[in-house]
Order: C-alpha cells, then sequence, then structure tokens
C-alpha cells in the first residue's frame, strides 16, 4: 500500500510541527509521504523568541527551529522559497508559482497570518508597501530590519499596546532606544487587562524608559520627523514598529472557495468546509481558542498529525485554554481566562489587590471555588501556581490571600525569638530526633553545656545545623534557673 | 585509621554516604557501642539510624537458623538440611524447564565481594541470564545517563569535599537533610552564600535550607530542566568555549531546549518564568557550581532522559570535567555504586563491562575459566524479571539476597503474588523481612560488623569494612551460602571463596582495564588509609578522585549532549483518581524498613505510614490532620496516617515507602518502565484518597507479614 500523500502549505511555527508530530508517529513514511511548501528562503523558526532576538538575548541561529539537514534526515520534501497560487479541489492538486503541481490526498493549510498595517497616513508608501522608516513586527526579517534600523539612542515609536508590541517595546528600550508606544485604547492590552491592570503595566513601563499614549490614535506619520496624534501631540520617531494585529492568511482559502470568518472555519477534526483540506495554527478559525498564540497550533498539530497518519482517527481539538505570558524582561505579566469581571460581580468570587507603587496588581476570578481568570502583574509566584490551578481545574486553596501573595508559607513554624517560645514537643534536632523536652530534661540531669547536651541527647550530632539552637537552649536554661545544682546522676 | 580504643573503625550499614564510625566491642545482649568517626563524608556525623545501627546486631528478631517451608510452615532446619534442599530444586528445575528456570535477584547493600560473587555464581554455577537487582530501582537512571554523556558512570566524579567549596549548589530531587543528614555539611558554604537551589515537589526540609526552592508539578522536571537550558542560552550564561572544546551536540539538544522558553515551561511546571532564570544565573555567575540529583527525578519512566537534561544543563555551563565544578548523582543504597559495577545487573559483567561486549566476555570468562560461549547474555530486567516469576515462559525459582521487593518494588502487590508463585523462593536475610516471611527456605546471613567486605561509596571511593564482632551463633556470611550452594552445583571449592580477601583479588582481576578498574586496589591499601577512588589500574596508582579533568570517557574525550524532549509521567490524574501521589523517605528508615523498623528508637520515632495531604485537599475529602485514610490507584489501595502540610500541592500528595502489609506505599505505584533504564516510575502515580470508617482503624505496626 503507498503512502498517502499530505501537502502542508506553511512552513512556520504551526507548519514545522505538524512535519515533526507526523514524523513522530510515522518516522519512516510508512503511512504518510510528506510534503512542505514554505514561502519564506530559510529554515522555519521560533516566532516565540522573536522578541529575545530583537531584545539581543537570542541570536538569530538559536532560533532555528530545524537543522539544515532535518527535511533529509526526516524524509520530508520541503520546498523552500516556493508560494502556492491556487488549490484544484477537484483535482486534488495545488499549483506552485513556478507552474509546477503538487498532488494530495490531504492538504493541511498552515499559511499563518500578517501583520494588519492601521490606515494612518503615510504608513504606506504609493505602491502599497511600507513606507522608509515603517517596519511591521512579524518575522525574522522584519526582526533583523528593525535592529538594523534602530540606531542606539534613536527615538522609535511603537504602534499598538498588545502583548507582541510591549515585548517589542521593551527590546528596543533594552536596546537604548527612546521608546513610545501609541495605543487607541484607554488602557494596554485591553484584550487580557482591566483598566487598573493596564495603569499599573504602564508605569512599570515607565519606570524602564517606555513612554506610552494611551487612548490616542495616531492620524499621520511624517518620515524622519515621527508621528502626529490626534490630540495634536507629536511622538518623535526615526523609526516607526507596526504591530497593531494580525489578520488570518486566507487568501488561498478563499481563492479556493473554503468558508472562510476571519479565519479558516474548521471544525474539531481540523477539517476545513472540505474534508480533504485542513487547516491549523494562525490562519484557522476554531470556535475554542484566539488565534495568535503557539500553544493552541501545536497542539491541533498533535491532533492533525494523530489523524493523518491514522495513530489515532478519532482524535479532535476542544481548544485551548488561553493563558498570555508577556516576555519582556523586568516586567511580569500573566492573564488568562475571564479577566473582564467587577469585583462586585454576584455570580463569581473576585479577589484583589493592588500595589500600583511597586509594580503589583492581582486579580482572581473565582467559580465553584475554581479560577476562571486572572491578571497577575508583578506577582511572579502567584502567576506560576494560579496558571497550574487554572489549567488543571483544581480547587483553589483557602487561603486566597496567599495564593496571591505567591509562595505558600513555609511548613516549619517561624523561629522562636527565645527558646522559652518553643512548645517542649518541637523538634530540635532533625537528624536524631531530639525535642527541646528532651533537652531540658537532659539539663535537668545535669548536662549543662551544649557538648554535654550533645552526648547525652545526640542533638546536633547528625548534620550539626542544630549546633547552635542547642547552645541557646543551653544558655536560656543557664539563666533561668543559674542556681540549680547539677542533679546527682 | 585502624580500632580506637573503644571500638574498632568501620562504616555505618545504611546509605551511600558511609559514614565513619566506630562499633564494640560487643557487651553480651547489650548492643555494642556505636561513635562517630570523622571521615570525609561525614565529619564525625551520625543521624539516628546510624547512632541505632549497632542494635540490629542483637535484636531478638534476628534470624539464627536456617527456615524450611514444611505443611506450609516455616521450621528451623540445618543449614545442611537447607542447602541440600535448595540445590536438588535448582537442580530439578534447572532439568526440568532449562537453565533460565532459576532466577537471583540482588541488592545495592551488599559488598563489592557479594555482588561480584553474586553474579558469577549465576553466570558460571546456574548458567541464568536470570539475574538483577534491586538497584536498577535507584540508580539505573543515572547510570545510564552518565554513561551516555561522559562515557562512564560514577555517581559523583568529584570527592564530596569539593562541594564544600562551593557557591551555587542545585539539587534536584534530593532530600539529603533526610536521607544522608551528615551530607548537608558540605552544602554550608553554598547555603551561606545564597546560592543553594532544590529542586522538589515538596517543600521538605533540604528545600528548607535553600535560598531558592523550585517546586515543579511531580514529572515535570523533565520540562523545567529545559526551562533552565533555555534560560541560560537566552541570557547569555553558556560557556561557549567548553562548549566548542569539550562537548559534542550542543546543537540538537538546544533545538529541542528551544521549544522550552520559560513562560511555558512554567505553565507546564508550576515554577515561575522568573525562578527558572534566577536558578540559571546563581550557576552560571557562581565561581564554583555543581548540579546533583537523585531519585525524585531519575525515578521516572523518562528518567533517563530527565537525568540527561539536567547534564545538558551542567555542561552548558561548562561544569563536568573542572576542579571546583560538576555534575554528580546521590548514590543512594550503601553500595549503590560498587553494587552497580560487578556483575549482579542483568546487562553487566563485572568492572563495568557491558554482558553483549565480545571482549568483555572474553575478559571474565578467562579470569573464571570458562567458555566465553558459555556465559549466558542478558537477563530481564529487575521489575520485568519479578513480573515473569513464575509465568508460562518466566523463572520457576528465584534466590535472593539484601532485597525486599514485596515492599520495594513497584506495584508490590502483584509482585507479591509473582513471588507467592515460584515453585521455589530462597532468601538470605538478617531478619525474617516480609519477602522473606512468604520463601520456601530462608537463610540466616551475617551482617556489616560480622563480616569483611569493601564497599564504594557515592564518590566511587572503595571502603574497607573489617569483620569487628562474632556473628551470633548459626548464621553464615553470603560468600558462604553461596560457596555452598556453588559445590552442590558441582562447581569446585576455589571458584566460590568463602574468604572476602580473597574473592576481592579476582574482582580486581575481572575489573582490570574496564571502566570501574578496581585492579590496583588491595585490601592492605584500604587498610593502609589511602583513600583509593576508581579507577585505580595498578597497585602504584593513587586513584582517580576526580574523573575527567583532561578528557571525558568517550573516544574523541568530549563530553555528549544528549537531544531530550519533555514528555510528562504516564499515569497522569482523571475525574476517578484526581490526585497524584510521589513516594520518598523519611529519616529513620531505610529502604523497606525490614531492618529500621526493628531498631525500637526507629521504629518509635515514626511507627507508621502516613500520608502528606493539602489541608484543602484533606478537608475535602472528609479528613482531618491525624485520621486514618485509604490511598487507592489502579494497582492497589494503602492505608496511612493524614499528615496535613499547608506547603504541599492541593493536587500531590507524599508517602513513604518503608511500611509493610497494608501500609505499603509500593502497592500503588506504576510500573511503567524508562525505555533504557527499565527504571519504574516510582515518583508518580494517580490516587484517590477516602476516609477509613472507624472500626477498620488499623494503626498496628505489623513488623513483618507473610505474603503466602
Amino acid at each position: 500500500m503507498s503512502p498517502r500523500q499530505v501537502v502542508v502549505i506553511g512552513y512556520g511555527m504551526a507548519g514545522a510541527r505538524l512535519a515533526e508530530e507526523i514524523r513522530r508517529r510515522d518516522p519512516h513514511g510508512d503511512n504518510v509521504a510528506l510534503t512542505v511548501v514554505g514561502a519564506e528562503p530559510q529554515h522555519a523558526y521560533n516566532r516565540v523568541l522573536l522578541s529575545a532576538v530583537l531584545a539581543g538575548s537570542m541570536s538569530v541561529e538559536s532560533v532555528r527551529l530545524h537543522d539544515s539537514d532535518w527535511a533529509e534526515r526526516y524524509g520530508v520534501d520541503l520546498r523552500l522559497g516556493v508560494s502556492v497560487t491556487g488549490i484544484d479541489r477537484a483535482a486534488r492538486r495545488v499549483v506552485l508559482h513556478d507552474g509546477s503541481e503538487l498532488d494530495y490526498d490531504a492538504l493541511v493549510l498552515a499559511t499563518g497570518s500578517n501583520a494588519w498595517v492601521p490606515p494612518t497616513e503615510g504608513l504606506l508608501a504609493e505602491d502599497g508597501s511600507l513606507a522608509p522608516g515603517v517596519v511591521t513586527f512579524r518575522t525574522l526579517a522584519d526582526c533583523e530590519r528593525i535592529i538594523a534600523a534602530a540606531r542606539p539612542g534613536a527615538p522609535v515609536a511603537v504602534l499598538g499596546g498588545g502583548l507582541l508590541g510591549l515585548e517589542a517595546a521593551r527590546g528596543l528600550a533594552g536596546r537604548g532606544n527612546l521608546v513610545t508606544v501609541v495605543h487607541p485604547v484607554g488602557h494596554l492590552m485591553e484584550r487580557q487587562l482591566d483598566p487598573s491592570a493596564g495603569r499599573v503595566l504602564a508605569r512599570t513601563l515607565g519606570e524602564l524608559g517606555i513612554e506610552c499614549r494611551l487612548g490616542v490614535l495616531a492620524e499621520r506619520y511624517l518620515p524622519g520627523d515621527g508621528l502626529k496624534l490626534a490630540d495634536g501631540g507629536h511622538v518623535p520617531a526615526d523609526l516607526v514598529v507596526v504591530s497593531a494585529g494580525v489578520r488570518a492568511e486566507t487568501t488561498l482559502a478563499a481563492g479556493a472557495l473554503l468558508d472562510v470568518d476571519r479565519g479558516i472555519v474548521v471544525d474539531d477534526a481540523l477539517r476545513t468546509s472540505d474534508p480533504r483540506i485542513h487547516a491549523i495554527g494562525d490562519c484557522a478559525q476554531h470556535p475554542g481558542t484566539v488565534s495568535g498564540l503557539v500553544q493552541p497550533a501545536w497542539e491541533q498539530a498533535a491532533v492533525l498529525a494523530d489523524r493523518l497518519t491514522g495513530a489515532d482517527p478519532s482524535a479532535r481539538y476542544r481548544g485551548t485554554p488561553v493563558v498570555t505570558r508577556l516576555k519582556a524582561r523586568d516586567v511580569d505579566l500573566a492573564a488568562l481566562g475571564e479577566v473582564h469581571v467587577d469585583v462586585d460581580c454576584e455570580d463569581a468570587e473576585v479577589v484583589r489587590v493592588e500595589d500600583p507603587a511597586r509594580g503589583r496588581y492581582a486579580k482572581l476570578v473565582l467559580r465553584d471555588e475554581k479560577v476562571a481568570g486572572a491578571i497577575l502583574v508583578g506577582a511572579p509566584d502567584a502567576a506560576a501556581t494560579i496558571t497550574q490551578l487554572y489549567d488543571r481545574g483544581i480547587p483553589a486553596p483557602s487561603d486566597r490571600l496567599a495564593l496571591l501573595l505567591g509562595r505558600t508559607l513555609p511548613s516549619a513554624a517561624v523561629p522562636a525569638a527565645s527558646p522559652a517560645d518553643l512548645p517542649a514537643s518541637s523538634v530540635v534536632c532533625r537528624c536524631n530526633t531530639v525535642t527541646k523536652g528532651q533537652l531540658v530534661t537532659a539539663f535537668r540531669a545535669g548536662n549543662r553545656t551544649a557538648a554535654a547536651l550533645a552526648s547525652a541527647t545526640r542533638a546536633s550530632t547528625g548534620c550539626g545545623s542544630c549546633r547552635e539552637a542547642v547552645c541557646g537552649i543551653a544558655e536560656w536554661l543557664s539563666e533561668a534557673d543559674p542556681e540549680e545544682p547539677a542533679a546527682a546522676s | 585509621m585502624g580500632a580506637t580504643p573503644t571500638g574498632a573503625a568501620t562504616h555505618c550499614p545504611y546509605c551511600a554516604l558511609q559514614c565513619g564510625m566506630t562499633v564494640g566491642p560487643g557487651d553480651g545482649a547489650a548492643a555494642p557501642r556505636v561513635s562517630p568517626r570523622d571521615f570525609p563524608t561525614n565529619r564525625g556525623g551520625l543521624c539516628q539510624k546510624g547512632w541505632t545501627s549497632a542494635e540490629l546486631l542483637v535484636s531478638p528478631a534476628r534470624l539464627t537458623t536456617p527456615l524450611v517451608r514444611d505443611g506450609g510452615e516455616l521450621r528451623p532446619a540445618s543449614w545442611e538440611e537447607a542447602l541440600d534442599l535448595v540445590a536438588r530444586r535448582i537442580i530439578e528445575l534447572q532439568a526440568a524447564h532449562g537453565r533460565d528456570a532459576v532466577a537471583v535477584f540482588g541488592g545495592g547493600g551488599l559488598t563489592n565481594e557479594k555482588a561480584y560473587l553474586l553474579g558469577k555464581f549465576a553466570r558460571v554455577a546456574l548458567r541464568t541470564s536470570q539475574i538483577d537487582y534491586n538497584g536498577r530501582f535507584c540508580m539505573s537512571s543515572a547510570a545510564a545517563a552518565g554513561g551516555k554523556a561522559f562515557g562512564v558512570d560514577r555517581g559523583l566524579p568529584f570527592p564530596v569535599t569539593d562541594l564544600d567549596g562551593a557557591d551555587a549548589v542545585l539539587l534536584v530531587g534530593a532530600n539529603p537533610a533526610e536521607t544522608m543528614p551528615p551530607f548537608t555539611q558540605h552544602l554550608r558554604r553554598a547555603a551561606d552564600a545564597g546560592g543553594l537551589i532544590v529542586v522538589d515537589p515538596r517543600r521538605t526540609p533540604t528545600a528548607e535550607l535553600a535560598a531558592l526552592h523550585l517546586q515543579p508539578a511531580p514529572g515535570t522536571d523533565l520540562a523545567l530542566a529545559l526551562g533552565l537550558l533555555h534560560a541560560a542560552v537566552a541570557d547569555g550564561l553558556v560557556d561557549e568555549g567548553y562548549v566548542a572544546e569539550r562537548t559534542s551536540g550542543f546543537e540538537a539538544a538546544w533545538r529541542l531546549a528551544a521549544r522550552w522558553w520559560p513562560e511555558r515551561v512554567e505553565r507546564v511546571t508550576g515554577v515561575s518564568a522568573t525562578d527558572q532564570r534566577t536558578a540559571a544565573r546563581l550557576l552560571a555567575r557562581a565561581e564554583s557550581a555543581y548540579v546533583l540529583t537523585a531519585r525524585g527525578t531519575e525515578q521516572h519512566a523518562s528518567g533517563v532522559d530527565t537525568a540527561s537534561a539536567w547534564i545538558n544543563l551542567a555542561l552548558a555551563l561548562g561544569l563536568p570535567g573542572r576542579p571546583g565544578a560538576g555534575w554528580g548523582c546521590l548514590t543512594g543504597q550503601g553500595n549503590g555504586q560498587g553494587g552497580r559495577e560487578h556483575g549482579q545487573k542483568a546487562d553487566q559483567l563485572p568492572g563495568y563491562r557491558k554482558i553483549d561486549d565480545p571482549a568483555a566476555r572474553a575478559h571474565v570468562a578467562a579470569v573464571w575459566g570458562v567458555d566465553p560461549d558459555d556465559l549466558p547474555g542478558p537477563g530481564r530486567s529487575a521489575y520485568e524479571l519479578l513480573d515473569a516469576l513464575g509465568t508460562e515462559q518466566g523463572p520457576r525459582a528465584l534466590l535472593l539476597f539484601g532485597s525486599n521487593p514485596v515492599v520495594s518494588a513497584p506495584r508490590a502487590g502483584h509482585v507479591a503474588d509473582r513471588l507467592a508463585a515460584l515453585d521455589l523462593l530462597v532468601v538470605a536475610d538478617l531478619v525474617l523481612s516480609e519477602t522473606a516471611a512468604g520463601a520456601d527456605v530462608v537463610l540466616p546471613v551475617t551482617q556489616w560488623a560480622e563480616e569483611d567486605g569493601t564497599m564504594t561509596n557515592l564518590e566511587g571511593r572503595v571502603l574497607l569494612r573489617r569483620r569487628a564482632l562474632h556473628p551470633p551463633e548459626g548464621v553464615r556470611t553470603d560468600l558462604e551460602v553461596l560457596h555452598g550452594l556453588a559445590r552442590r552445583l558441582g562447581q569446585p571449592a576455589h571458584a566460590f571463596p568463602t574468604d572476602a580477601e580473597t574473592v576481592f583479588d579476582e574482582l580486581r582481576r575481572a575489573s582490570a582495564g574496564g571502566p570501574s578498574d578496581y585492579s590496583g586496589v588491595t585490601y592492605q591499601r584500604l587498610a593502609g588509609g589511602e583513600a583509593l577512588h576508581w579507577p585505580v589500574p595498578s597497585v602504584d596508582h593513587p586513584g582517580t578522585p576526580r574523573l575527567f579533568l583532561d578528557a571525558f570517557a568517550h573516544p574523541d574525550g568530549r563530553a555528549r549532549f544528549v537531544p531530550v524532549d519533555h514528555r510528562g509521567p504516564e499515569e497522569a490524574p482523571d475525574e476517578d483518581y484526581p490526585l497524584v501521589a510521589t513516594t520518598g523517605r523519611v529519616l529513620q528508615h531505610y529502604q523497606s524498613g525490614a531492618q529500621t523498623r526493628l531498631v525500637p528508637e526507629l521504629a518509635a520515632a515514626v511507627p507508621e505510614n502516613f500520608v502528606e495531604v493539602h489541608p484543602d485537599t484533606a478537608a475535602r475529602a472528609g479528613l482531618a490532620d491525624g485520621a486514618m485514610a485509604t490511598v487507592t490507584s489502579r494497582r492497589g489501595e494503602v492505608l496511612a496516617r493524614v499528615r496535613c502540610v499547608p506547603s504541599l500541592r492541593p493536587d500531590t500528595v507524599f508517602l513513604p515507602f518503608h511500611f509493610p502489609g497494608a501500609q505499603r506505599a509500593n502497592l500503588l505505584t506504576n510500573p511503567a518502565l524508562d525505555p533504557t533504564s527499565r527504571m519504574p516510575e516510582f515518583k508518580v502515580c494517580a490516587v484517590k484518597l477516602a476516609p477509613v470508617p472507624e472500626a477498620v482503624q488499623t494503626p498496628v505496626f505489623a513488623t513483618t507479614g507473610g505474603v503466602r
């Protein structure tokens, strides 16, 4: 039986992952003959790490997903720098830009998304390309362009105060640029944050040298000068980085008359309206998730690989709970689930702690004792713990404040100020299970120094870390009853 | 060295730290006196187990006569009768069912001499391939990972005292404050410098010492290691010169770690991205830094890959093979190191040789005076061996030395059933352990202080333990037992000596030229106080305290990065079994507890099994602190008393595994095996928690309990 021909259009985070997942299940190509078509000339790279490249902490080489011999080692027919011009559904064939064709038994669209450029006057040149001094932040090439253009000390404007825009802003500020974020909504990251959290975040960014102009549209871009804002303000900028959102790349799907809404519509089997054609990642629209994040794309790739290789033909994608994590040095932000719930909401429990002066904000939304949503700014431990509770559906600890403050307090008793305050049953020497009570008894039996207590009880003869405590108890007892004579043995 | 006025210099019989102490002299019914002795590993410290270790020498629970099952009951028998019976049954069973019908199971507490002679006994006297040991349950994952990365596995490739100078130590899945308390002295400087980082799902006494406690969800250690490596790369902390000159394979390992950025790792592990970065930075910025792993991170179905992931981190930071830095694994059992080197493992021959290597077979066969073709090949690994006992294809008889699998093996209820299905179970032990209680023949043997032998401690140093006391009337050494059986199976007397030094001299020759070469170690040198770390290839060689300073043990001299990815535990919690159980130890008990539960002071300190539970989780199950609970997995149900621990994750419970009968934590554990090391997944299984009706409460402490 000859293997099925699977063609994947798109060699980004989703397409590359799908190829890996297919080969993990079908390492020798017994079930699937795999062709991957990528429009960019280079091997797939990890888009999530672009902000690290921009920040200068990671090299271009380290964000590549595959080595140059990857396709050969895994038996993948990889076509780089090749674009697809059309899909012939009746003939089950895709047409490439050079006129050649690929037949398929199953086709996967992993075409991703494109940066959306807002209608600010002057951002686009007459031919529709970006004007000089304007760059989107979407691809590795964009990243390299930004690095080349953003000379240290130069003013840079970032259009868009969403996740990606802020990561770019933080990276540029870290490189020594004077960064202004222009955002049309009244607070940053409005999809993930409530206004209070947005204010704390803006304040934190301000301390890192990033200015935020909120609730105002950029009206006009003047090359070499900067942005003119709708409120009459002016933002000087040698470079404008556009990060105002993305649009799913659906051109091929639309051309093939597949159902397209905001993205290519797919069901739980990741099928489009043509059951031989699938879509995953940013270009796909599934009711259970939002686009623009890698986790859903990777989970979709695993499900689709199960189906395409026959490893689990009944596999279904049911959506991915979204946890947003800002990856920006010195800014710790997590947001998940329902965040736009007020404290006085009647059908949910909402707990909120605010400490804006120290860049902290924590909000927890609970339903039926479980985490339904949270915003955590400047609270890394709480973010980690609450994310786990959310993902695993674990009931939240009853001490909500401790949860929001982060790390649970140590189980061991807080060291007592004086040995007098210790209960007699408390273990002083763990290595030899010696309690304070036993030490007191030994002292009263005439072992009045730490050394004598050690030989009588073995306290402090293991790891030795309780030596000071034993000395302290000997001193305290000596002071407490200096006159008491040593008992006869 | 040498005897002090108060007794003979020796080492503690329990863990791999092998604390120096003196014992004796004996005084009738009272236990011989134990005193700590200054020795590099323990510096005069002893924990409660060490202090009380001589109690068992005079315990009334001690066996002093062989026992033979007769009409369903064990009755005393003479040595002649017992050994004759065993030999006769072996011969019958092998004649009827083939050589592999008889299996051997050893232990990581046996001396080098015993481990060596046991392997030889299996291969030469029984000619069975079916031999493995309980070290498969502790050391095998780290050993395999160490071998892959460095070309040779020695737990600590440096003396333990090197840690004294460390500014930063990353301790992964290790709880030495309870498992080897005097060891923590060597962490003091790092702790004082704010450089002690502990990775443990529980806030253990060791974690309390740390500046940074990373508390991952059980079974997610591999992801955490990848996150730390990612953070090291992202923050420019990689020692690029070292990686270029001394390693290979970084690229492939990084391609996988690149997908595990700290925020993603946080979501899987619950360890904050900030803490991951801090940990990487603490290690990278320290003048002297170490990464040490132990069972917590190794006892998983992906244990080898997990250990490899920690080694990859150490390599990226340029630690291994440099003075004042390194990676190491904290060996657990007393002779966990030597025990894995000299041939009681299914796939090995003495000197850490591989049994499928023709040159190794030829060398060892020559020492043993047999034809290499007569040596069996590799056999089943420990759990697979136990699982096969008494089945159509499996062994019909088992000879067991220094182990108590009814308590310590995973899925212990099933293992007890398999043991019960045997035609012949022979157990050599000091006391009637839970496994011995179900045996057909029980052979009473001597203890540490009553016999000569060598142990190899956690740093690869060979230690001589001299006989300090007379054994009780009626017991024999394991070497004498093997001799007696081998003679009855037609072996010449000289092939199975009863004198430990004679056996050791043969071991030296068998190990010569192998990775763990003991040929230059002699009783005389050890008695003279020399600190000999293997390899010691000749009698004028000073030993090798630090491995890899010039080169790693691969042919090209480079260490290998191994590309590894996270895959998570085999059994995830679900609606029926919503909690994760993880198992471990308490300070007062050792392994299956067969010995320590018989020491009154230790039994009084921790008399029964318990389960640590988050107070909210306990309350939800209708349990209060101190109540008796059942913990149930797909494989079994355990009784344990609830201890509410607020620092525990609400989705996790913890049980120690030292207790017998219905309190055996290993009734729960999942025997999913690592594909390379065949290590079972002791550290993660899915369970549920429920109260025990008042009437059924059984706080009774059973010291023994038959399995039949």
